[in-house]
Order: C-alpha cells, then sequence, then structure tokens
C-alpha cells in the first residue's frame, strides 16, 4: 500500500524533521517495513553533503544478507581513498550507524555522474544522496524508529518528502526503501505511491542513456526517469508532466529539489492524495491525518484530480 | 407486492427513466409493503429522541471506540449527536442502522459513514475515500470537498458534497442520488446501475464509463465520455427534478437547470437478457 508525505514551507524555516515524523507515523498503517525521509536543511551550501551507505540493516525483517561488520569498516577505508583520489576533502564525518555515513564534503563538482560512478563502483557502497542541503535518510522500521535512530527530530530546513513502505515488488532493505536520489542531480529526491507497469522498458531504454538503478523498486524508476528529462533540458515541471504520459501504472508521486516540491497524479487518479495549500504552508499525503499531525484545526483540505501536477517553490 | 405488469400508463418516475428495467422474467426488484413494516427494522435498533441532544469528543478515541460510543448514546435516547475533533480518523460513524442526527465538526479520513442505513449526517468538513459506501437510506451533507469514491455502491438516501470531489464518484452505484456543489474528478459513475449523479461543476475524463443505467446530469464541462455513456434529451420533468433535488439539498438552489447536460446508458454493453452459456446449453 505504503504511504507518502511532504511538506514545504515557503518564506520560512522549520522543524521539518520533527514534522515529517509526525506525518509519516500517522501513515505507519500503510507500511512500515521502511521508513525514509529527503529532508532539506539549512546550510551555508559551501559543502555538498553525501549521505551513503556501506552495506545493509540486516536486523528482523530484512530480506538482505547477513555480511560481517568488518567489511564496513573496510569499504569506509576505500571510499575515503577514492575521495582523496578524486580531489575531494572530508570536512566533517558522522557515523550514525555501522553501515550509514554522513559527510560534508569541499569538492569542485563539474561531473556528477562521473563522481558517483567512482564512489558506487566500490561493491557494496550505494550513495543515498549527495547535494548542498538535501539529505535522504532511509532505514528498516516505522517513521519514528528511523527518526530516533538517525535524530533526525531537530533538524531544520525549508522542505520534506517521505515514504512509509509496505515492501510489495522489491525485498525489505534499505536500497529498496524510498526517497529516491535523483541520480545524478544535486538535491533531487523522489517518493511514490504506486505501482509501474512499464519498467523494465523504461530501464532498458534509460541504462542505454548511461543512467543508473541500484535496485529493482519500480519506483525508483520515477527518479531516473525526471533526473533523465531534466539532463535533457527540461524543467521539473516539464518531465513531471511527461512522465504522465511516458510512465504507465497508477501512481502519486512527490520530487523535491533544492528550492522546490512537485506532486503528479496519474490519469487514472487511483493512488490517494490529500493536499492543503496556503501561502506560507503545503502540506501533503496520502491520507488527511498525515497532515492533521502538523495542522490539528480545522482547514481546508482536497484531492488533486487525475493527471495533475503542481510544483511549489520556498 | 404490487404486480407492475398490469401497469399501462407511465409514472412520472418511470417517464424519466427511474424504472427502466424490463420487469418480467429475472428482476429481483422489491417493493415496500406497508403490511409488512416491521420487517423493516434491524434487530437491535434504538427509539431515539431528536431533541435528545449530546457532544461526543473523538479526539484522543479509535473509531471503533467513537463507533460503540455513538451506539451507546443511541441506546440512552439521544437522538441528536454532535462529534467533536473527529481530526480526520477513519471509519467514523460506520453502520449505524438507526434514524439518527449526526454533526460532525471537522473532517473525516476513509470510509466515513459507510454501510449507514436512515441517519440524518451534516459533516462541517472534509471527507475522505469511500465516504458513505453502501448508503441505504439517508443523508449526508458533507461542507468542504470529498475524496475519491465517495458513494461507492449507495443503494439510496441522499449524498450532498458541497465541494469537490475526487475520481469515480459514485462507482457501482444501485440507486440514490449524489450531488456535487463542485468538479468532480474521472471515471465519475464508472459501471453504475441505478440512481442519479448530478454535478454542477465540471467533470472529468470518462464520465459514466460502463454504465449499465441511472442518469448522470452536468452543469460544467465533461472532460470526455466513457464507454457506452451517451447524452439524452433533458426533459421538463427532469428540469422539475433537478429543482427540487437542488433546493431540498441546499445547493444551487439558484442553478440554471435548463442548461445541464444529461447522460444516460447507451445499453450496448447491456447482455441481461443473454441466457448464460449452462444455460444456452440446456436450450440447445
Amino acid at each position: 500500500m505504503c504511504g507518502i508525505a511532504g511538506l514545504i514551507h515557503r518564506g520560512k524555516s522549520s522543524n521539518v524533521g520533527s514534522e515529517l515524523q509526525g506525518m509519516l507515523q500517522a501513515l505507519k498503517h500503510r507500511g512500515e517495513d521502511s521508513t525514509g525521509y529527503a529532508l532539506y536543511g539549512d546550510t551555508d551550501g559551501k559543502h555538498f553533503i553525501m549521505r551513503f551507505k556501506v552495506g545493509e540493516n540486516v536486523g528482523e525483517g530484512s530480506s538482505s544478507v547477513m555480511e560481517d561488520v568488518s567489511v564496513y569498516d573496510e569499504r569506509k577505508k576505500i571510499v575515503d581513498q577514492t575521495l582523496a583520489d578524486l580531489g575531494a576533502k572530508i570536512v566533517k564525518e558522522e557515523r550514525t550507524l555501522p553501515y550509514s555515513l554522513r559527510y560534508e564534503i569541499d569538492y569542485d563538482v563539474k561531473d556528477l555522474l562521473n563522481f558517483s560512478q567512482t564512489i558506487e563502483s566500490i561493491p557494496g557502497v550505494e550513495i543515498l544522496s549527495m547535494g548542498k542541503s538535501l539529505e535522504v535518510i532511509k532505514d528498516l522500521g516505522n517513521a519514528k524508529a528511523v527518526c530516533d535512530r538517525y535524530s533526525l527530530d531537530k533538524l531544520v530546513g525549508t522542505h520534506a518528502i517521505g515514504h512509509a513502505r509496505m515492501a510489495t515488488e522489491s525485498g525489505v532493505d534499505i536500497k529498496s526503501a524510498h526517497p529516491f536520489w535523483g541520480y545524478p542531480f544535486s538535491d533531487v529526491s523522489v517518493v511514490h505511491n504506486g505501482q509501474l507497469t512499464n519498467y523494465w522498458n523504461n530501464r532498458r531504454a534509460l541504462e542505454n542513456k548511461g543512467m543508473r538503478f541500484m535496485s529493482e523498486c519500480d519506483s525508483e524508476l520515477i527518479a531516473v526517469y525526471i533526473a533523465q528529462k531534466m539532463r535533457e533540458g527540461a524543467s521539473l515541471e516539464e518531465g513531471m508532466k511527461d512522465s504522465l504520459t511516458g510512465l504507465d501504472g497508477v501512481f502519486t508521486y512527490f520530487v523535491a529539489t533544492k528550492d522546490s516540491l512537485g506532486m503528479a497524479k496519474d490519469t487514472m487518479a487511483a493512488k490517494p492524495l490529500v493536499l492543503y495549500e496556503s501561502d506560507d504552508l503545503v502540506a501533503m499525503g496520502s491520507e488527511e491525518i498525515a497532515i492533521r499531525s502538523v495542522l490539528p484545526q480545522e482547514i481546508d483540505t482536497y484531492d488533486p484530480f487525475d493527471g495533475e501536477v503542481k510544483v511549489w517553490r520556498i | 407486492m404490487a404486480n407492475l405488469k398490469n401497469v399501462t400508463k407511465k409514472t412520472k418516475a418511470q417517464e424519466m427513466g427511474m424504472h427502466t428495467e424490463v420487469l418480467t422474467g429475472r428482476t429481483q426488484q422489491k417493493f415496500f409493503n406497508p403490511d409488512e413494516a416491521e420487517n423493516f427494522y434491524y434487530f437491535g435498533t434504538y427509539d431515539v429522541d431528536f431533541n435528545k441532544r449530546t457532544d461526543l469528543d473523538v479526539k484522543d478515541m479509535t473509531a471503533p471506540e467513537a463507533n460503540k460510543e455513538i451506539d451507546n448514546l443511541m441506546s440512552q435516547g439521544y437522538g441528536t449527536i454532535v462529534i467533536k475533533n473527529p481530526q480526520g480518523k477513519h471509519s467514523l460513524g460506520v453502520g449505524i442502522l438507526n434514524k439518527l442526527n449526526l454533526i460532525f465538526e471537522g473532517s473525516l479520513g476513509y470510509f466515513g459513514m459507510g454501510s449507514c442505513d436512515g441517519p440524518i449526517v451534516r459533516i462541517n468538513g472534509r471527507v475522505g475515500w469511500s465516504c458513505a459506501e453502501n448508503l441505504m437510506a439517508g443523508k449526508v451533507v458533507i461542507e468542504k470537498n470529498a475524496g475519491s469514491c465517495f458513494g461507492a455502491a449507495i443503494r439510496g438516501g441522499d449524498l450532498i458534497c458541497k465541494g469537490s470531489v475526487g475520481a469515480r464518484t459514485g462507482i457501482d452505484m444501485k440507486g440514490g442520488t449524489i450531488i456535487i456543489g463542485g468538479d468532480a474528478g474521472a471515471f465519475t459513475g464508472f459501471m453504475m446501475q441505478r440512481g442519479r449523479i448530478i454535478i454542477l461543476g465540471d467533470v472529468g475524463i470518462n464520465l459514466g464509463d460502463s454504465m449499465y443505467d441511472g442518469t448522470i446530469f452536468v452543469g460544467g464541462e465533461i472532460g470526455s465520455y466513457g464507454s457506452d455513456a451517451v447524452d439524452s434529451e433533458l426533459t421538463s420533468n427532469d428540469q422539475d427534478w433537478l429543482k427540487r433535488k437542488l433546493k431540498v439539498a441546499e445547493i444551487g438552489e439558484n442553478f440554471d437547470v435548463s442548461k445541464m447536460k444529461k447522460i444516460v446508458a447507451g445499453k450496448k454493453l447491456w447482455n441481461y437478457d443473454n441466457l448464460e452459456p449452462t444455460e444456452k446449453k440446456g436450450a440447445i
């Protein structure tokens, strides 16, 4: 089933980590195999923030293969060396969990595609997000469990999207969890509720154009599809509108960039979405109770219609 | 039971197409008989007094707890119950088979007022997907917007949304009336079998797709027609009925119904009278 939620503050920052946690926790009955956050924090914009993993969460319920924890250290060493070889300087390093790391790096990125491909050529390493404000955090469990594990409740920023997942099309693991980074674009992320039926046709075509897929989760296609459209010169909104015909199946999805948040709904309107919109805040989710977690007072909400695409800027 | 085979003069309702099946052969249509009135009360219903009123704050209740408390209040004779702080909770007010005046001060989530028979409900907020699904009788009024599958499979009663509704409104409906003050999404009236849908605003693509019967009235623009949905002439009887319904619904009272479009089933998909394959074998 899965649930998605997102919010964007316009003209101010807020505690988006805590707010999104509340929204996703309200949707936990839609799936709690894994939960993911794409948070756009307030930063000085000087350094790239790279969230990456060097292994999987192999805890209870995971479909990943158990590994010796020592390989995580080995992979981290190779990542550090590779960054040095690329001329990237690690300014700040955080290792929240043995398999999950956050680096702030000083790097003059000329080709993020090449940079990412080089890092991800290290077996077992996946970049979860790359950007000046975007941080993708995803792991097994419900929203509160993931929020507590990564101490996300104090993160201040302008906007965020998230996903509560019931695994149906692929495994219970971090690589299949949402949000997906819009590789290789800085600060682009996607969450999706639905099923895509022309996944393999699109995937083959996009791989032929040099795009990469890290999972077999159909939702990853949306991130890659939009990223490819942007590579070809389309704006975010144009890419999203194109997806209404290019992607087959049922879907409601959100895309976020460093300064905007968008939603798209398929032409069958088969997947739910409730939307609240005011001058200073837009909040949306698969169910109204998600919005109620941040706006408990009586508010006016509505369901976007079939084939609708909307984009808001901070 | 009324024997409609012998009725030759068409009633107003029949002229409007409210009784379009051929009432011979295998019809299962039944009509209310006053002599059997006692059979139309459900076991476990209560004799309530509309003048006996109380508030119920469901802020800290789960939906089953809230619904159980509504039942408990009805058992004490309360005929008017005001629900405070519904806060978008799912499945509130489901399965009420009683006369009752129910008011929600706020919005409901999914499946609000599902499978009800008889209550008069006013929701001073928005409703999520599948509001009033399977409504048998009564009246449900939503002051704001509604989600998709609004009034799915209703059998009777009036379901009124003063705002806009999502996709598949009135899907599989088998009777009753749905009235929308704003716009409606795609596949409105999808596979509807009976009843009426009135939309004062615009409607999305595939209107009335695969509808078997029933009628849809649209005041605004139509995105596209679904399979087997066709235009029909708007008669003076239709206009009278529309005016009456909109007045009773407290919605669009001054709306110019003469400009509405009337959409019905083309009936090219009908196969009611075709024999089942096994029956065909027997006939051969």
